[in-house]
């Protein structure tokens, strides 16, 4: 019983796995967050709705069902998950890096959208003139777009960490619940809630989690406040 | 330096077919709003893609719907400095005038020294532009643009949106930008203060179409001119040299039109100076006039007499070796009988000095 700050061991597990999962999730997800963000907001395409769909389906259909998915598409049988393992090695199913991948998947909308916002917000007439002084389109998002949108990819990005961190029913359905492995801190609450006398372990990481949510809020708020101020000129 | 533009293009309600050429020195498009000036200056930027038509950069296309050649603004070299000065707000005034410099491919034209000096924005360097003057902003503007090295820069009415005093604190900077670089000019505006005040090269527009282009001084003493101009806007412009200082306070200017007299002013004999002489300015008498305030008067041959909507006529004079305009009512002109090769005396109520070439 006795541990780190008063955890046990397994209590620890889940939260640190929750903390690598989420900071995963949200580290590889951003590249590929701001290039959709930037597609939706700036370009004309053909396919563009079904891009726009496929990013937010995550959030309307019921997380279980993505989980599922994931397992169909991602488990060591599916078309995916079955080339990742041949070729290189990498299984998804019932790993951590498949937590993190599930809980990826949900934060993706959440992240598009607030950086998609920060997009739409940039006065176009800045890129044209980065444009006219010789600047390629390469460059002028480097030194315009991605300066002033630089708050809204640290929201999406605190955002995406956040959900990824509440993430449960797509991550128990693709990698199930496995202390040590799979167990991440939702995972760990729900697990100990269902057994007699673990109230007071789950109370314990609900309070973590609260403090987690808090200091993301926090910092979140600091940093998007400090860039803003830079941006804004004074 | 030569710029040559041909362009069509048909927007929703409105067709730009458009054709004129710029050389060296400040090229003015003048015309009302809407009249398709900005598609026109957006076109040669490479911010606007004609239906068909040709922008040619001393012999080089920049853009022709005949061959398919399409260079994107960056590759251009132009720099264009819009009516809203659009500076980045996320850099320094000193990061936003050495931003085209990263991608400048031409040689060292300019340097920032020589346009911080320029434009007078020295104690600006290190300010952000949320904290600057809309009249500062626009001169960092266009130093920004001059440093990107252009080989011709476009400006969209640059003056538009700053107040009176704004406008007469960059105006001069503007006649540096003239006289002391070589970088041409195209210059989009619908205030003819400004215009008789820069150009050298007159282009005006109207429905999207060019009305009439030529040198600024031919175009302003010809009465097709005040069609488009109006007529309160209608004047002569005539370059002078200072010759000297009276002792009462009046400068002897010579010009082509003869020698003038105006209030006095600090300028040395020799300095070269633009002036307008508005038509409505202008009175004509067919004896010499005796016993009139005027110091002004000229002799003059009529060249003719045109006839506007109102009850106005223009007429068209020859003085000197150049031509002067009067605006005077039509009864006027018939008590006087007035008609080509009739000799009469031009007398001038007042000349404005519009700048110091």
């Amino acid at each position: 019983m006795d541990s780190t700050f008063g955890l046990t061991p397994q209590e620890w597990q889940a939260v640190a796995l929750s903390l690598r999962v989420s900071l995963w999730a949200t580290v590889v997800s951003l590249p590929f967050g701001v290039a959709v963000a930037y597609l939706l907001a700036r370009r004309q395409f053909w396919g563009k709705q079904l891009l726009n769909g496929l990013v937010h389906l995550p959030l309307i259909l019921p997380p279980v069902v993505t989980g599922y998915i994931l397992l169909m598409g991602f488990g060591r049988r599916g078309p995916v998950g079955g080339f990742l393992d041949d070729c290189c090695g990498i299984v998804l199913a019932f790993r951590w890096t498949g937590a993190a991948l599930a809980a990826a998947i949900m934060a993706f909308p959440l992240m598009v959208r607030a950086i998609r916002l920060a997009i739409e917000a940039v006065d176009p007439k800045l890129e044209q003139v980065a444009g006219t002084l010789g600047a390629n389109g390469a460059w002028v998002f480097l030194t315009v777009t991605l300066p002033l949108i630089l708050p809204g990819i640290v929201a999406g990005a605190i955002l995406a960490f956040a959900k990824a961190m509440g993430e449960f029913g797509a991550t128990i359905t693709f990698v199930s619940n496995i202390p040590g492995q799979t167990q991440t801190l939702p995972s760990a609450i729900y697990s100990f809630l269902q057994v007699p006398g673990g109230e007071g372990a789950a109370l314990r990481l609900v309070l973590i989690a609260v403090g987690i949510a808090m200091v993301a809020l926090v910092v979140s708020e600091w940093v998007g406040r400090t860039i803003a101020r830079r941006i804004a000129g004074i | 330096m030569s710029l040559s533009v041909t362009l069509h293009h048909r927007f929703p309600g409105f067709t730009l077919d458009v054709e004129f050429q710029a050389q060296t020195g400040v090229t003015a498009l003048f015309g009302r709003s809407g009249s398709g000036k900005t598609s026109v200056i957006n076109a040669v930027a490479g911010l606007l893609r004609p239906d068909r038509g040709r922008v040619t950069l001393d012999g080089q296309d920049l853009s022709n719907s005949k061959t398919g050649r399409w260079l994107p603004p960056h590759h251009r070299g132009l720099g264009y400095v819009f009516q809203d000065s659009r500076l980045f707000p996320h850099l320094s005034v000193r990061q936003n005038l050495t931003y085209g410099r990263w991608f400048s491919r031409h040689s060292d034209r300019i340097s920032l020294d020589d346009v911080v000096s320029l434009l007078g924005i020295g104690d600006l360097l290190d300010r952000r532009p949320g904290a600057l003057s809309g009249g500062e902003k626009q001169r960092v503007a266009i130093g920004r643009a001059l440093l990107s090295r252009p080989r011709m820069l476009l400006m969209d009415e640059p003056l538009a949106a700053l107040d009176d005093a704004r406008k007469s604190e960059i105006l001069p900077y503007l006649e540096r930008l003239r006289d002391q670089t070589q970088i041409p000019i195209l210059y989009v505006s619908h205030a003819m203060s400004e215009v008789a005040r820069l150009a050298t090269t007159l282009v005006i527009m109207q429905d999207g179409k060019v009305v009439q282009a030529g040198p600024l001084g031919q175009l302003m003493s010809d009465p097709e001119t005040a069609r488009h101009l109006g007529m309160q806007e209608t004047g002569s412009v005539v370059e002078a040299t200072v010759e000297g200082h009276d002792d009462d306070g009046l400068t002897r200017l010579a010009s082509p039109l003869g020698h003038l007299l105006v209030p006095g002013m600090a300028a040395q004999p020799g300095q070269r100076l633009r002036l307008r002489i508005h038509a409505q300015d202008v009175m004509l008498s067919l004896s010499p006039p005796k016993d009139v305030s005027a110091l002004n008067i000229l002799a003059a041959k009529v060249l003719s007499v045109s006839r506007g909507a109102g009850p106005d006529v223009l007429v068209q004079l020859s003085v000197g070796q150049d031509h002067l305009l009067a605006r005077i009512t039509a009864r006027s002109a018939a008590s006087l009988q007035l008609g080509p090769d009739r000799a009469v005396y031009a007398i001038i109520k007042s000349v404005a000095v519009t700048r110091k070439a």
